[in-house]
């Protein structure tokens, strides 16, 4: 073994709550780890589940999804269609043989930069300890024959 | 191959970046590694933001063809605007510009400079690819109405609708109570200067009251807002005053003839009384008083109605119902103010259990001429003066028990109420104070003043204020127990009167109102500015403006101030005429469209209209809001949305797991053949 194991994450960040969260975890410096990337979209409620599936699928051993709290959304509601494709998509990844644990919904309004940090933090520990995802291992596991990758075409 | 000619900017921000991210190193790698992705030319600099920053961004537009712009920098909250614009001067769309946050992101929340560069080129990279699906757009212009809603009569927000009406444009204003005035026409001296409140208030006050261009609404409360900036629609309730005000001439009878005395716990601080029917004060702006149905007696038992046969104008109409006004107006002024820390959450000073501790508006009262007890000083039974009074700083602020933040006018209103004390009744005065808060002009020289005059000034933050006496001379007299830090030694003083300088707390429901209006609120519940130096009375929500304690502790001339700054920006708004916003929208793609109205539902603004004939759906553009959970509901990808499509959000994705957190190879998902 060479180097310790370094999970990879994906932040989808809500433009209005959690994104400036992250913006305050940065005035205020906030330290977290680095193995966080985030994403800006407008309102969790944007976040197709197709997103997270293809980050997982595309090298992330784990995804952060992060909004407004419940009643407080920017858009009113949407966060709460966010909540209802979230749990949907655990239940997926539990069928695809994915832990679910590895994505995970948080809400963090623009004042809590310290608490988004704080759940960083955590959620990368919880991940680190699940191990590198490895997702074209576990779908083969599950049946499905990985597809050979197209054969690159030499210009 | 990128057909794109992308150009990669990396700022050091001075040492804010460069101090942690090596930015010589993310420009080299990026213009070596992301060369296929279409970078041609990539510069780190020592502030992009400025204007050699920025000309070195248009210079490249120019002379190297550049087709998109990646700025690797601050947060997009702070500089997207900047760099959209020296986008649009080089020559390009000025949304074929992308951010990349690696300051709030990477340089000020991670340590390790290995990690760092390398997630910094990471979010490069997501930037990059991102950028490519990036499409020249349009900003959306929307007409501004003319006409403004201020919410909150208090001093704020009486200074913000006079600028705006002097300025010939119409002014709703809100509020709440009967009258106009806030906190401030409870007052009775303002510090440093000492002038009386009313006396510099009401002629304010009555200006409001008089004014051909404000529509005054008091007794009311907003109970809905729609739209946005330029077009908002309010929705007030006018809570029935059971006074015709028409015929109400103010003449005062009514509350004169009304049996019913109530103790007033908001205008005397639960000091003095008033009556069922009443007007908070005499000044009162508009001069028409409100029934209390709570404590009238016709309301109670159906009987009495003394006001009605007395008022000489028949104005009294015990059937008048709430009023449901419906307003349009193009910006919002929210100025709700504050409340008093409730002084009983500590329970060992005192308040509320010994009767001859006062909480500071309750003292303001007291000093008022206009007040309950004629402005004279004296303990809870009405006629003793006080030989020795204690004021103590801090209550309710600077405690992690309850608020950490520093309420900013107790220093000095615990000042004035020394000096009052001192020229009233010529009583000992002692204060307790952490530190000595009197920054401003002339505020310390205010607390110079109060020191030559003899009050006693402890250091230390009281323990205890009790009615147990231990000691000779503590008997019939309130102990306040304390730690005086400056001789390093525990001090009881025995006084007849104790004053706490009760903190300032956000209004109870600042929380609610906030989500009315679509603004956020702070830990504390203050509402959150749009940026707390350089944009201190507008919100993140567009057209919606903050003045006064709402935004946080303040005094007098700094709300007035800033009352006064969120009416120049409001009257900005109104003289551009029109305003344009982000072009975020959904839109549908006809021909993809099924008509499976899956997305029908999901909007809560009405923006998705289904058309029965032609068996598809459509975005209304001017109510889309640009949340985009339609298009991440859409089976058929039919609709997309500016800024945020899936090409967009998938390239960015592909760009960031490009580099593993480690090291700078590129890691792909190789299935493991056996």
């Amino acid at each position: 073994m060479s180097e310790p194991f370094e999970p990879l994450i994906i932040g989808f960040t809500c433009n209005w709550c959690s994104y400036r969260a992250a913006d305050l975890a940065g005035t205020s410096r906030e330290k977290y780890p680095p193995n966080i990337r985030l994403i800006r979209l407008m309102c969790s409620g944007r976040l197709d589940p197709t997103f997270v599936l293809k980050a997982l699928a595309g090298g992330a051993d784990g995804v952060l999804i992060t909004g407004c709290h419940p009643g407080e959304c920017h858009y009113l509601e949407q966060n709460f269609k966010a909540l209802r494709r979230y749990l949907l998509l655990r239940r997926l990844l539990t069928q695809m043989g994915v832990e679910p644990a590895r994505v995970r919904l948080v809400w963090a309004s623009a004042a809590e930069g310290v608490r988004l940090a704080a759940e960083i933090d955590r959620f990368v520990e919880e991940v680190r300890r699940l191990g590198p995802l490895n997702w074209p291992a576990v779908v083969s596991e599950n049946g499905a024959e990985m597809p050979e990758p197209a054969t690159e075409v030499t210009a | 191959m990128s057909k794109e000619r992308i150009g990669v900017y990396v700022c050091h921000c001075g040492s804010n970046i460069a101090g942690v991210v090596d930015v010589a190193e993310v420009a080299r790698w990026a213009s070596e590694a992301l060369q296929d992705d279409g970078v041609v030319v990539a510069r780190d600099y020592k502030f992009m933001c400025s204007s050699l920053g920025q000309e070195l961004i248009e210079a490249d537009i120019r002379e190297q063809g550049l087709t998109r712009v990646v700025v690797a920098a601050c947060s997009p909250h702070l500089h997207e605007h900047t760099f959209r614009k020296a986008t649009e001067r080089g020559g390009l769309n000025p949304y074929l510009c992308e951010m990349v946050s690696i300051r709030e992101q990477v340089s000020w929340v991670h340590t390790d400079r290995h990690k760092a560069t390398e997630k910094a080129k990471a979010l490069v990279a997501g930037g990059v690819e991102r950028v490519v699906h990036h499409e020249p757009l349009e900003p959306i212009r929307v007409p501004i109405n003319e006409a403004t809603l201020v919410v909150g009569g208090g001093i704020a927000g009486i200074q913000a609708a006079l600028e705006i009406a002097d300025s010939g444009y119409p002014v709703y204003l809100v509020e709440r109570e009967p009258s106009i005035g806030g906190h401030m026409a409870q007052f009775d001296k303002t510090f440093p200067t000492l002038d009386c409140a009313a006396c510099i208030l009401t002629p304010k006050m009555v200006s409001v009251g008089d004014h051909p261009n404000i529509t005054l609404l008091t007794w009311s409360e907003v109970e809905q807002v729609d739209g946005y900036v330029g077009n908002f629609e309010v929705t007030i309730r006018k809570k029935a005053r059971y006074v015709n005000e028409e015929l109400c001439t103010g003449c005062g009878i009514c509350e004169e003839k009304c049996p019913k005395r109530v103790i007033d716990n908001v205008y005397e601080a639960g000091l003095g009384y008033r009556k069922a029917v009443y007007r908070p004060f005499p000044q009162a702006v508009p001069k028409y008083p409100v029934i209390d149905t709570k404590n009238c007696i016709y309301f109670e038992r159906g009987k009495c109605k003394a006001c009605q046969i007395f008022c000489p104008t028949k104005a009294i109409d015990f059937e008048q119902e709430d009023q449901i006004i419906q307003v349009k107006v193009g910006n919002i002024i929210l100025a709700t103010g504050y409340d008093l820390f409730d002084a009983r959450r500590i329970p060992q000073l005192g308040y509320g259990r010994l009767a001859n501790v006062f909480t500071s508006l309750e003292f303001e009262r007291m000093c008022n001429a206009a007040g309950p007890t004629n402005g004279e000083i004296v303990l809870r039974d009405g006629v003793t003066k006080p030989q020795s009074v204690a004021i103590i700083h801090c209550v309710g602020s600077r405690d992690r028990n309850y608020n950490n933040y520093c309420s900013v006018i107790c220093c000095m209103s615990s000042l004035k109420f020394a000096h009052l004390v001192k020229e009233r009744t010529g009583a000992e005065v002692y204060n307790f104070y952490i530190d000595m808060r009197t920054a401003f002009k002339d505020y310390d020289e205010f607390y110079q003043k109060v020191l030559s005059e003899g009050t006693h000034f402890i250091r230390g933050r009281v323990a205890e204020v009790t009615d147990a006496a231990r000691l000779p001379g503590e008997e019939g007299k309130l102990i306040v127990q304390c730690e005086d830090t400056f001789i390093g030694k525990q001090r009881r003083i025995p006084v007849d009167m104790v004053i706490l300088s009760a903190g300032l707390e956000p209004r109870r429901d600042a929380k609610e109102v906030a989500k009315k209006f679509g603004i956020s609120c702070s830990a504390d519940s203050w509402f959150i500015e749009k940026h707390p130096k350089l944009d201190p009375v507008a919100t993140m929500t567009e057209g919606i403006f903050i003045a006064g304690a709402c935004q946080g502790p303040k005094d007098i001339p700094a709300s007035v101030s800033q009352g006064a700054a969120a009416a120049a920006r409001v009257l900005s708004h109104i003289q551009q005429k029109e305003l344009s916003l982000e072009p975020v929208r959904a839109s549908v793609i006809e021909e993809k469209c099924s008509g499976c109205r899956i997305c029908n539902g999901l909007c809560p603004f009405n923006a998705i209209i289904f058309h029965e004939d032609r068996r598809v759906t459509e975005i209304n553009p001017a109510l889309c809001q640009g949340c985009g959970t339609c298009v991440a509901a859409c089976p058929s990808g039919a609709i997309t949305g500016t800024q945020f499509s899936n090409e967009q959000v998938l390239a960015q994705l592909e760009g960031l797991l490009k580099i593993p957190v480690n090291g700078s190879s590129a890691r792909l998902p190789e299935p493991e053949l056996a």
